[in-house]
């Protein structure tokens, strides 16, 4: 019964990574076959010549380098200014108490139970208010509304130790000194694991860019890739997987650099440096 | 005034809260009071008129609208359990002391879960076409009959639950996980002088201690589900013939593409009502279990 359940597990386990796996080098593999290969029975399965060719075809289809440009602008962007107020919610949620705070709280804890959706139609509505549609800000500011980024935060600093920032208040360090000197370079994971789960989470958003971003010089790569697809004339499967790996490439490397904040991001309040 | 004394040990916590509760305000409460009651209203050329409950009332009887409830609560009870079962068998079985290349399996089969959703479904576009995919080449290759996957009801919504199974197992095996590894050692070591088999342990151990977690994943699961929106559009745009429609699709298609802002907005309100009565009832479905 033992042996059973050891073969099952290696069994279980190797299927797995097989099937995970698969996918990933069928679309690598792919950008570098024709599409006749690819549509061939069985599909040519085995690194080909035409990776250039596939690249070129694709530059005249879609400005991938604008696309890479936007995505990595807005992610960027989102990033940076989610650490920071994120960190500072979070920060104050944890460590404080002020008037306000429960709700605030319970109103941030309760936003992961709304559908997103619900909020897109009357979004859309403000931005078109404020002549904003178009616009890679309409589609970074909404976004900040981020329970579960804030929540994280919070999480990690409810065991930042007190007598920290007590010891630097002796000292005469200003309250935004205490935050930005004492607390901040001392979360440093946690810090990682919202970088990481933020980016990827705008590097990878769909729907609202899509709803946003109207003309193809603001597209993002999500958006660049739906309509290569959606577009129905001569449809290339070597150049729409070739473009699929571009857009998956630079997450895969940042996955694998950063294993550890990607994980910790998943796993959310449960983990602790 | 100096500085110090406008940011003191007691408006700190003001000062670094407001940026999120203007955020929160703007961009989440307004919205969602604004939804509501737009959901009231219609558009007529170019202006809104009040409506009372004629767009619910008409939800109430919109075919395409009880397609789309249907399918997404097919992809809810099937994909769900398979998903969230898979994981956790994953998981316990990567927590086995006698398993090598633990962070190999860890890593690969959580590397679904970093990919766009516009991408990888994508790439199961091409794996699993009808014509000239691989998934059908492979059926065919042990027997089998090759699959109509997008252009037949059921085939195509199978479709889609292979395409988010395949997305996010590993990201619910990795929560899952971090539930066992919490499980204390010396429970598995007592089972173990006690004879206790791989099954045994996993059916009276395992599974209890990590129903928690198991229920954080379904709650985050449900919600994920009946907000499904990338995969079907770009897989099958909600064909054929609506078979794969979700909500999340369709409040999309009359917010966005016939410009129903009130009818999208009442599609919204009934998906908002379904996710809180489903997470009602699976916290209680958990809590009198125990």
């Amino acid at each position: 019964m033992q042996r059973l359940g050891k073969g099952f597990c290696y069994v279980v386990l190797v299927i797995g990574a097989f099937l995970s796996l698969f996918p990933f080098y069928f679309m690598f593999v792919s950008g570098t076959n024709t599409n006749n290969q690819i549509l061939s029975v069985p599909p040519k399965l085995t690194p080909g010549s035409e990776l250039f060719d596939n690249f070129s075809i694709l530059a005249g289809k879609v400005d991938l380098v604008t696309s890479i440009w936007n995505t990595l602008f807005v992610s960027v962007v989102y990033t940076v200014l989610a650490l920071l107020l994120f960190s500072a919610a979070g920060y104050a949620l944890a460590k404080f108490q002020f008037k306000g705070k429960g709700i605030i709280f319970g109103f941030i804890m309760g936003s992961m139970m709304i559908p997103t959706l619900v909020m897109y139609v009357p979004l859309f509505e403000m931005m078109i208010a404020i002549d904003m549609t178009d616009s890679h800000w309409a589609v970074i500011l909404p976004l900040l509304a981020n329970a579960f980024g804030i929540f994280l935060m919070r999480q990690n600093m409810l065991n930042f130790p007190t007598a920290l920032m007590e010891a630097g208040r002796i000292d005469g360090v200003s309250e935004l000194g205490i935050f930005f000197r004492i607390v901040l370079p001392n979360i440093k994971p946690a810090l990682g694991a919202l970088v990481i789960y933020m980016f990827t989470s705008m590097w990878n958003n769909f729907m609202w860019p899509l709803i946003i971003l109207g003309s193809e010089e603001k597209y993002t790569l999500p958006i660049a890739l739906a309509m290569l697809d959606g577009n129905p004339t001569n449809k290339d499967y070597a150049v729409i997987l070739l473009a699929t790996a571009v857009a998956t490439l630079p997450i895969l490397i940042i996955f694998l650099v950063f294993q550890k904040q990607f994980v910790a991001g998943v796993m959310g309040g449960a983990v602790k440096e | 005034m100096n500085k110090k004394q406008l940011v003191n040990q007691k408006t700190i916590p003001y000062v670094l809260i407001a940026p999120i509760v203007i955020i929160f305000t703007v961009f989440m409460v307004y919205p969602i009071l604004r939804s509501l009651y737009l959901s009231f209203f219609e558009l007529v050329s170019g202006s809104y008129e009040f409506v009372g409950f004629k767009n619910y009332a008409a939800l109430f009887k919109d075919k395409t609208f009880y397609k789309s409830l249907f399918n997404t609560f097919i992809f809810l009870i099937v994909q769900v359990p398979i998903m969230i079962g898979g994981a956790l068998l994953i998981a316990v079985a990567i927590e086995q002391k006698f398993i090598r290349g633990k962070a190999f399996f860890r890593t690969t089969i959580f590397l679904p879960s970093v990919t766009a959703l516009v991408a990888y479904a994508l790439v199961f576009k091409v794996l699993l076409n009808g014509d000239h995919g691989l998934v059908n080449y492979v059926i065919e290759l042990f027997g089998g009959k090759g699959v109509n996957w997008f252009y037949e009801e059921w085939p195509a919504r199978f479709a889609i639950i292979i395409s988010i199974t395949w997305r996010w197992l590993g990201y619910n095996m990795i929560i899952l996980l971090a539930g066992i590894q919490a499980i204390p050692g010396d429970l598995m070591e007592a089972a173990d002088i006690d004879g206790a088999t791989f099954w045994d342990k996993l059916f009276h151990i395992t599974i209890p201690m990590v129903k928690p977690i198991i229920l954080f994943c379904t709650i985050t699961s449900t919600i994920g589900t009946l907000q499904l929106f990338d995969e079907p559009y770009i897989l099958t745009a909600g064909g054929p013939n609506y078979a794969t429609i979700t909500m999340g699709q369709y409040l999309y298609d009359n917010g966005f593409r016939y410009l129903k802002f009130g009818y999208a907005s009442a599609i919204g309100y009934v998906m908002t009502i379904i996710i809180g009565l489903l997470s009602v009832f699976q916290f209680k479905a958990t809590k009198e279990e125990n």
